[in-house]
């Protein structure tokens, strides 16, 4: 089963701007699926229509096979939002907000504070539930929309940049989280820009530019299809030019740094054959950025040299 | 670290992929949904209750001093009532206009500013049984201040009850009116100048025109004639009629009138949601 579906979604905004210009998109129900895009690509206009809080076009949406146009409140019912600007009121304290949001699902309220103690204590902020929301740091704001998003329970979780803004250990905490959360069959769309994050949670990927879907595949078919590689080799002593090795390309960063493009084809062997006998001793090498991001920044560079 | 597996109980949404709210009635999601609006509304009243009760209070024991007891006792009775008896239903209805309006109208721009509106939008509670929630929240405050108000006027002058029927269905119906309306203004306010403009120019002439402190069978030929257009007139004298057995306008026709306007300015405020207006792009 489908857990969304789009067809021909288009949004033009009153000032003009076409913001989606015909998404088709499935997401397969259970999966942990990356929506990526440059700033104002449209992946939160999709979101936005998805979840009514912008009207489309045209086109159709589905959840769970329940169409936004003829069945708009059980649509709803399906899907948890997790947006990237918070919008919780920040007077009110963390349980009360949760507490809440579980009502306007149905959630009756002695189920409602269970849960609210549950999630909270899970995302870490039981300990402040009772102060005003305002007093909370960005990270623990971050996680009580988490929580608010999950408290009716829902098919399909909605994270929009969940993780902006969020220092490294309670990302990777985050990650593990919605890592379990979709383990027990709660599917998952993530927006994010991270592409490590991207490649770290998600089995199925779309990337969305200039309110089309111009990449839709699964993430580790997206990967091999990266035919170079971008490597940066720290070397032990100081070298003043680039060693000229056949069949590679290397340029001197500074003077304890090369960078190398090395296609599927090349060998990494022969190219540290080549090094050690002009006495370059490479200490160590890393990607110089992660693959996903490799793949987008070609597929969006691309396109924006084809347009 | 986060921690999947503490608290009270180590489940993580097992029943998600069940669908357990999608299993649930819509006909209990909109009940429990319209009690946490009107939970939420009562919480919010009562945590500022310094700007949502007290103000009537101070305001109208001012009015009852200044105007009733020092301006009042020089001018003698109405229609066999002292004019302090026959202002302070009015005063009682003009601060359930007043508050009616101001918590719907404050309390929904407050949501659209901050942005928590969206947690509503995104919810499957139909837009009818959101403005049916913030139009009860508006009552409760409305109920709440002509309560509190009722008590400060018994402390100056006592109040017959001669119709209470007319007395609650005039306050009920008149607080949804307003109410509705400050919703309405809410949805199109882009700034909160625009959220007191009808307030200023609007409610206060309306209600100091509409019978408030005089009858309006004192005025001239014309000024009469004008104000029977005014809404608040009908208002004011169906409720002091509730009191005190004595209205300018017919009490019936008055009711009828305001429950007319209840509904169309619900049906305004749902289409208007319907639209979007002030809250989807």
């Amino acid at each position: 089963m489908l857990a969304l579906s789009t067809r021909a979604l288009t949004k033009t905004y009153k000032n003009g701007v076409q913001a989606l210009r015909g998404i088709d998109l499935d997401v397969e129900q259970g999966d942990f699926f990356a929506l990526l895009g440059p700033n104002g690509a449209g992946k939160t206009t999709l979101i936005g229509i998805v979840t009514s809080l912008v009207n489309k076009t045209g086109g159709t949406a589905t959840i769970f096979g329940h169409d936004v146009d003829r069945e708009l409140e059980r649509a709803k019912s399906c899907i948890g939002v997790v947006p990237q600007e918070i919008n919780f009121n920040q007077f009110e304290s963390p349980l009360t907000i949760v507490v809440n949001q579980a009502g306007f699902y149905g959630v009756p309220r002695p189920e409602a504070r269970r849960r609210a103690e549950r999630y909270l204590k899970q995302l870490q902020l039981w300990d402040k539930r009772a102060g005003p929301a305002r007093g909370l740091s960005g990270g623990m704001k971050r996680r009580l929309m988490i929580a608010r998003a999950l408290m009716h329970e829902p098919r399909l979780l909605i994270l929009d940049e969940p993780t902006a803004g969020v220092d490294i250990e309670v990302r990777r905490s985050m990650w593990e989280f919605l890592r379990d959360i979709n383990l027990a069959g709660t599917t998952i769309i993530l927006t994010t820009h991270y592409l490590e994050e991207a490649e770290t949670l998600c089995r199925n990927i779309a990337i969305i530019d200039k309110g089309g879907i111009i990449e839709r595949d699964r993430v580790g078919n997206l990967l091999r299809r990266l035919n170079t590689e971008t490597f940066v080799l720290n070397t032990r002593e100081p070298i003043s030019a680039a060693p000229q090795v056949p069949a590679f390309t290397l340029r001197l960063v500074d003077d304890h740094t090369l960078e190398v493009e090395v296609s599927k084809e090349q060998n990494l062997n022969e190219l540290f054959g080549y090094l050690t006998a002009q006495r370059v001793s490479v200490l160590s090498m890393r990607n110089k950025v992660n693959r996903l991001e490799e793949v987008f920044m070609r597929l969006v560079e691309n396109r924006g040299d084809g347009a | 670290m986060l921690n999947p597996a503490d608290g009270a109980d180590s489940r993580l949404v097992p029943a998600a992929p069940a669908g357990a709210a999608e299993r649930v009635s819509m006909l209990r999601i909109g009940w429990i949904g319209f009690r946490t609006i009107v939970i939420r509304e009562y919480g919010r009243i009562m945590r500022i209750w310094g700007q949502t009760l007290a103000p009537a209070a101070v305001t109208t024991i001012l009015y009852l001093a200044i105007f009733g007891n020092l301006v009042g006792r020089r001018m003698g009775g109405l229609e066999g009532f002292s004019y302090l008896q026959y202002l302070a239903p009015a005063l009682i209805m003009m601060q359930v206009i007043i508050n009616s309006y101001g918590n719907v109208v404050s309390s929904f721009f407050g949501a659209k500013f901050g942005k928590h509106v969206e947690e509503l939008l995104v919810s499957p509670l139909p837009n009818w049984l959101i403005v049916s929630g913030y139009m009860a929240g508006g009552l409760v405050r409305g109920t709440l201040v002509a309560l509190v108000v009722s008590a400060v006027s018994l402390i100056f002058v006592r109040l017959p009850v001669q119709h209470p029927g007319a007395v609650i269905a005039a306050a009920l119906l008149t607080s949804a009116v307003f109410s509705l309306a400050g919703f309405i203004n809410a949805l199109f306010a882009r700034n909160f100048e625009q959220m007191n403009i009808i307030p200023t120019f609007v409610l206060t002439p309306l209600t100091y025109f509409g019978g408030t402190f005089y009858s309006i069978n004192m005025l001239p030929g014309w000024a009469h004639r004008l104000s029977l257009a005014d809404p608040v007139l009908y208002m004011v004298n169906a409720f002091r009629y509730g009191f005190l057995g004595l209205s300018d306008v017919n009490v019936m026709a008055s009711l009828g009138m305001m429950a007319a306007l209840v509904v169309a300015l619900f049906a305004a405020a749902t289409a208007l949601l319907n639209r979007g207006v002030g809250v989807r792009e």
